[in-house]
């Protein structure tokens, strides 16, 4: 867990490295004496957890945290009991140390955030969505995994489909709106209404036409743009 | 009066010698500047000044053990808040100090 500290106090700067240094999973980056310093390294720098003073001259650490914008945890390490009610109005406030800090209440302040940034990693996680590499398709009777990145074409043909890959050419019971459905728009999109490109293996386009491999595509008017849209051009 | 000890800085140090000369170091380079700083701003009888160098200097009490100091610098901080100086409060602050500066110079 990379942390910073941040005290007017040198010696309280001390402590907390003393601190820092006896548990493994902190890795204590840099100290500041001023929260101005330190607003500016985090501009550039991420850390997961800032020890903060409340009580410093000019700057208060309750300044400081208004001007966080993305706020990493940050443990309060304090001599004033006062603002404890205030502190705990931001949820990323985890703990809030009174000086001298012992390390048994340090430990436990430190595993506070461990248990929240799990918590937050594990929420996150479920929050990416997810991204599916290949599906099946079942032709005579049996299914067969296709690998959605060797798509390049898919076109339509009556009740079938055909999915071009780079190997094979699969020749499917089914339409091209409920294929569209399963493919990542990343990668895909309908040029025209029967045909599906994967936009990654464009070799080159030409009026209302697109060149895939060997085949030249048709492009709708109303999708020329959004193709255009989606390519890296100089 | 209560003795200023190292029994926190100790425990801190978990027997490293190195760690507790470094602790101790920083303490004896910083508290005389502290006091430096607190008898400047009582010249200049800026309260807001007085109140943080007290702050900052009580800090130095519990580290040395010193608990009911510490609580009675606590008074005195409050005091300053409220623009009083207590003489009382102002001359145990001050009997406090001296015990640090002379307990300092032992170790």
């Amino acid at each position: 867990m990379d942390c910073i500290v941040i005290d007017d106090e040198k010696m309280a700067r001390v402590i907390i490295k003393t601190l820092c240094d006896q548990i493994k999973s902190l890795n204590l980056l840099k100290e500041f004496s001023g929260a101005i310093q330190a607003i500016k390294y985090l501009d550039i720098n991420k850390v997961d957890l800032i020890f903060l003073d409340i009580h410093m001259p000019n700057f208060s650490g309750l300044d400081f945290i208004k001007t966080l914008k993305n706020p990493p945890k940050i443990i309060f390490t304090t001599s004033d009991p006062k603002f404890a009610i205030e502190a705990f109005e931001y949820d990323f406030i985890v703990d809030y140390l009174l000086k001298p800090i012992e390390l048994k209440r340090f430990k436990k302040a430190i595993k506070k955030v461990e248990r929240e940034l799990l918590v937050q990693s594990q929420l996150n996680k479920d929050e990416e969505p997810e991204i599916k590499n290949d599906f099946y398709v079942n032709i005579d009777r049996r299914l067969i995994k296709i690998d959605l990145t060797s798509i390049y074409l898919i076109e339509a043909k009556g009740d079938y489909i055909n999915i071009k890959t780079e190997d094979k050419n699969y020749v499917v019971h089914s339409t091209l709106k409920k294929i569209e459905e399963k493919l990542p728009d990343l990668l895909f999109l309908k040029v025209h209404r029967s045909y599906i490109i994967n936009v990654k293996k464009i070799i080159d386009i030409e009026d209302n036409s697109v060149l895939i491999k060997k085949d030249v595509v048709p492009i709708s008017r109303s999708k020329r743009a959004e193709l255009m849209k989606r390519l890296d051009l100089l | 009066m209560e003795q200023p000890n190292l029994d926190y800085i100790e425990q801190l140090a978990r027997g490293d010698e190195s760690i507790k000369k470094t602790l101790i170091d920083v303490i004896k380079t910083e508290f005389p500047d502290e006091i430096k700083d607190y008898y400047i701003s009582l010249e200049l009888k800026d309260f807001k000044k007085i109140e943080s160098n007290v702050h900052r200097i009580k800090h130095k009490f519990s580290i040395l053990g010193l608990v009911k100091s510490y609580n009675k610098a606590n008074e005195f901080e409050h005091s300053l808040r409220e623009h009083q100086l207590n003489l009382k409060e102002h001359q145990d602050f001050d009997k406090i100090l001296t015990a640090i500066s002379e307990y300092l110079k032992t170790i």
